[in-house]
């Protein structure tokens, strides 16, 4: 069974092959979402098999891997494709295939009306693929492959509606952020094939332990680089203004890419080079840092959008700056954990939020909605569900139990210390603010124009409805796979990861002090949800009132704005930028190429006009046109002419005898 | 006898060259008749009688008098009389002469180089021409007749006057 | 008899078909370059009599005769085109035939 692995990337890869090749002129319109969700399904069921067999049987050093062909062999550099199936990637691969299929089945209705059907598929199904052997990869080339893929289709995808001139720039504006990433991550690639020969990943991480000492500048250099790539996939500071632009795609790209696979990617790459991220402890502190400053950013900035889909997209910002506090305080299991968690309610979230918009006839903003939870019931308690999963309600949610964990390790490890775990608990406190504002404002008070009350909307189907059912039954008991000390002490899933993660080592600290922390959270919590109750069903007013002083609207337009990072960008780099372009029209290489290249070439192609060969063949055309008016003259029509001609002729012949 | 070849010799060349530098067709015509003459003379001295007769009677008899008759029928006088200025335009004389010039030293230098002989010496009478005629030379009678017959016919059709249609019912074109 | 050297005949009648031809390219008018033409005919019997004489063969001057009746025949039928010529465009002028002209 474990054999089969290739399979797993490749029968998406068929799938859009098949879809790209055959779609929109041979393949009747129901059969696409058989192919597109059929190949992600089929992907998904042998996750599970060898999931099964690889946690019943373990292979030896908890690893296998298969090479699938040899792909290069130049110089000192020998690569080939070859997946890699340990605790960590079988956690990536589960999320991605399986919540990747409820996705693809949820968006075989909701997509059903679209008219790019079929490349929606063909572009999912790639997307699929290229995330799969991004996390299956065995090298670091390989790897790299699947990041460029997933951003390729994150480009497509966003920009999938390309008529709107909008949705393009969109699309351009995540490629050319994350690209600055990819650059970043390229260099940090090559630096680590200069300084330790090899891109095998399994290869080099000892290496580098042997050879680099802790905290040397070249461990710091290539663990600040590949962070930069992390930060721009992941969209955090300084790299995170696309995500919310991205919510221009359709929802269950949203969902699949800018939720639960794509921007944790770089929260996988970090997690699969943690030895080199051990040996530079500065890069672990910034990482950290940064997660702490975009999930608090990130976070207020939730608090004022108008948008659902943006409320979600600075949710995902929010929760991925956990996952990198995480990471930055050494946690790699809980950053995982999250990930894991994470993945099904903010899936679960993005769909309901689909079912929503596309009911109130593509509505988006929450202050046009209302009073849904009674037209939409099933559509009401998923998304209550995903939004307590979020917010981390105590006990009852997978949430809880995931991000408990972060707050725990962020505390209790070396690298970590209070002040992040309190910007940790301040974001709690943030996430159930906000998301229990957007579920006020959509699911209760009174609805919001006359026709949502006269014409009920439509129910969603079934493949609408499995898949909320599906996530919202993992978004509560996807948490119970671990359990904290004072809870049950079951840590199934760190044991799990620890083959491949090493555990934390924590400091010693006070017998009591989790439990207090974990209350600690549980107020922060709820303490949100009941200002959220208070500010948006209660007294809605207030806010408004609270919005419309001066500081107030100061600060909302502040938060509004994403904390004025695209104004910055926009200043800083791009008008100059576009400005210097624009001036360069006419530059110094452009007229060196005019002068060397354009002017002799047009000056040869105008002599070469009337050249030599031409002439002569001219002249061959002229002479007998020449030729054919002097015959014409003789034939003059005088009969005294031809008498001459006559008498000229008897001349010449008499001539010949006399010469003789 | 040498003598009289070489007077008329020049002549015919004279009244050869005056009948064609006329512009009066009939005074072209009658130096042309007495170039004839003239010929006829040579011929009588070069010891051919007989073919010194038939120039006279055929050729100033009968060709040169239908050219008299076809000059009355057109009547040319207003046409030929003025419109030509022969020997005026010496432009006209330019190609002419240089080709004919060339013509004649030709004709002259292979004549002289070939030189063989001499002609007149003896007579040959009409008695032998017609033995040869009815000899030898039977198919060639022969043929003249008929050639003269074909003259015969095409002149009379080429001469007549509008289609057989329109010349009246019933009269067919005779002989 | 005359005792005349044969080149002179010939000569004579190099001259007369000099003189003859001459007059075909220089005149206008149909009769006279009939009349040339003539003229012609007549230098090439001269050459022929000179011929036969030379020989004192009666050939000389069958082949004038024959020449003759070619001449006679010659003239009728282009007599009667020049009729018809004038006929049709009321002009004699050879300049005026230039149908052919090519």
């Amino acid at each position: 069974m474990l054999s089969l692995l290739w399979l797993v990337p490749a029968i998406p890869l068929a799938g859009f092959a098949a879809l790209a090749l055959l779609g929109n002129f041979r393949l009747p319109r129901a059969v696409t979402p058989i192919v597109g969700a059929g190949s992600v399904g089929l992907s998904a069921l042998l996750t599970v098999l060898i999931g099964a067999q690889y946690l019943a049987s373990p292979p030896a050093g908890s690893a296998y891997t298969q090479t699938v062909w040899n792909w290069m062999a130049a110089g000192g550099l020998t690569l080939a494709v070859a997946f890699r199936l340990d605790a960590l990637s079988l956690t990536m691969i589960f999320v991605v295939t399986f919540v990747g299929f409820l996705i693809h089945l949820y968006s075989a209705e909701h997509m059903a009306r679209d008219e790019g059907y079929n490349r929606f598929f063909a572009y999912m199904n790639l997307f699929v693929a290229a995330m799969l052997v991004l996390v299956l990869a065995d090298n670091l080339l390989l790897l790299y492959l699947g990041w460029e893929g997933v951003g390729l289709c994150s480009y497509l995808l966003i920009g999938f509606w390309y008529r709107e001139e909008a949705n393009g720039r969109a699309a351009r504006k995540a490629f050319l952020v994350t690209r600055v990433g990819d650059a970043a991550l390229a260099v940090g690639m090559f630096l680590i094939f200069v300084q330790l020969g090899t891109w095998n990943i399994q290869d080099l991480m000892p290496r580098a332990a042997a050879q680099w000492t802790a905290g040397s500048a070249v461990a710091l250099l290539a663990a600040a680089l590949l962070l930069a790539g992390a930060l721009g996939k992941s969209a955090q500071l300084p790299l995170q203004v696309w995500l919310p632009d991205a919510m221009a795609g359709p929802t269950p790209v949203s969902a699949l890419i800018h939720a639960a696979t794509m921007v944790t990617a770089g929260v996988y790459l970090i997690a699969r080079m943690h030895v080199l991220f051990s040996l530079a402890p500065a890069v672990m502190l910034a990482a950290a840092v940064i997660g702490a400053a975009t999930l608090l950013l990130a976070g207020l900035s939730a608090l004022v959008q108008r948008d659902i889909k943006r409320v979600l997209a600075y949710s995902t910002m929010s929760q991925v700056g956990y996952m990198f506090l995480a990471l930055g305080a050494g946690a790699w299991s809980a950053a995982i954990f999250h990930f894991w968690t994470h993945a099904f309610f903010k899936a679960l979230l993005f769909l309901g939020a689909g079912v929503v918009i596309q009911s109130l006839d593509e509505e988006h903003d929450i202050f046009r909605m209302g009073g849904l939870r009674k037209t939409q019931p099933l559509t009401f308690w998923t998304f209550l569900i995903g939004a307590c999963s979020l917010s981390a309600l105590p006990l009852l949610t997978a949430g809880f139990y995931s991000k408990d964990k972060i707050l725990w390790d962020v505390w209790s490890s070396p690298a970590g210390g209070p002040v992040l775990w309190a910007a940790g608990l301040a974001g709690a406190f943030l996430t159930s603010l906000y998301i229990f504002r957007v579920v006020f404002r959509v699911f209760f008070g009174a609805p919001f124009a006359k026709t949502q009350e006269s014409s009920p909307p439509n129910q969603p189907g079934i493949r609408v409805r499995i898949p909320l059912l599906v996530l919202a039954v993992f978004s509560i008991g996807a948490g119970f796979v671990e359990l904290p000390e004072a809870l049950g002490n079951m840590p199934a899933f760190s044991d799990f990861l620890s083959t491949t993660l090493p555990a934390l080592t924590v400091m010693a600290a006070a017998p009591g002090s989790e439990v207090f922390l974990e209350i600690d959270a549980a107020a922060a919590v709820l303490f949100g949800m009941l200002l959220a109750y208070v500010f948006f069903l209660r007294r809605p007013g207030l806010s408004d009132r609270m919005a419309r002083t001066p500081a107030g609207n100061a600060i909302h337009r502040f938060w509004s704005a994403g904390w004025g990072f695209d104004w910055l960008y926009e200043t800083v780099i791009v008008h100059p930028y576009v400005r210097l372009a624009a001036r360069n029209k006419n530059d110094v290489f452009d007229r060196l190429v005019d002068r060397l290249v354009t002017r002799p070439y047009t000056w040869l192609a105008r002599i070469s006009r009337g050249d030599f060969f031409d002439r002569i063949f001219s002249w061959i055309a002229d002479l007998n046109a020449g030729i054919s008016r002097a015959l014409g003259a003789l034939q003059s029509g005088y009969v005294r002419w031809y008498a001459a001609g006559i008498a000229a002729g008897a001349i010449i012949l008499i001539a010949m005898a006399v010469l003789q | 006898m040498n003598a009289a070849f070489y007077v008329s010799g020049a002549v015919a060349v004279l009244t050869t060259a005056m009948a064609i530098t006329r512009r009066n067709a009939v005074h072209a015509l009658l130096y042309l008749v007495v170039s004839l003459l003239a010929v006829s003379l040579v011929f009588f001295t070069l010891g051919a009688p007989l073919a010194a007769a038939l120039e006279a009677i055929v050729y100033a008899g009968a060709i040169m008098v239908l050219f008299v008759f076809v000059i009355m029928m057109l009547n040319p006088g207003s046409g030929s009389g003025k419109g030509e200025p022969i020997l005026g335009n010496w432009r006209i004389w330019i190609g002419p002469s240089i080709l004919t010039a060339v013509l004649a030293a030709e004709l002259i230098y292979l004549v002289s180089r070939n030189g063989t002989g001499s002609a007149g010496g003896s007579e040959v009478i009409p008695v032998q021409v017609g033995s040869a005629l009815l000899g030898p030379y039977m198919l060639g009678v022969e043929l003249a007749s008929m050639l003269l017959l074909a003259a015969l016919v095409a002149a009379n059709h080429l001469g007549r006057r509008g289609l057989p249609e329109e010349q009246g019912g019933g009269e067919e074109g005779g002989i | 008899m005359a005792e005349v050297p044969v080149e002179h005949g010939l000569i004579l009648a190099a001259i007369l078909f000099a003189l003859g031809l001459t007059g075909v390219l220089v005149r206008r008018n149909l009769l006279f370059i009939l009349l040339s033409l003539e003229v012609m005919i007549n230098a090439a019997g001269v050459a022929f009599i000179t011929a036969g004489s030379r020989w004192a063969q009666p050939d000389g001057q069958i082949l004038f005769l024959f020449i003759l009746a070619v001449a006679a025949a010659e003239v009728s039928i282009g007599l009667a085109l020049v009729l018809l010529f004038h006929r049709s465009r009321k002009s004699l002028s050879v300049d005026d035939a230039i149908g052919m002209r090519g």
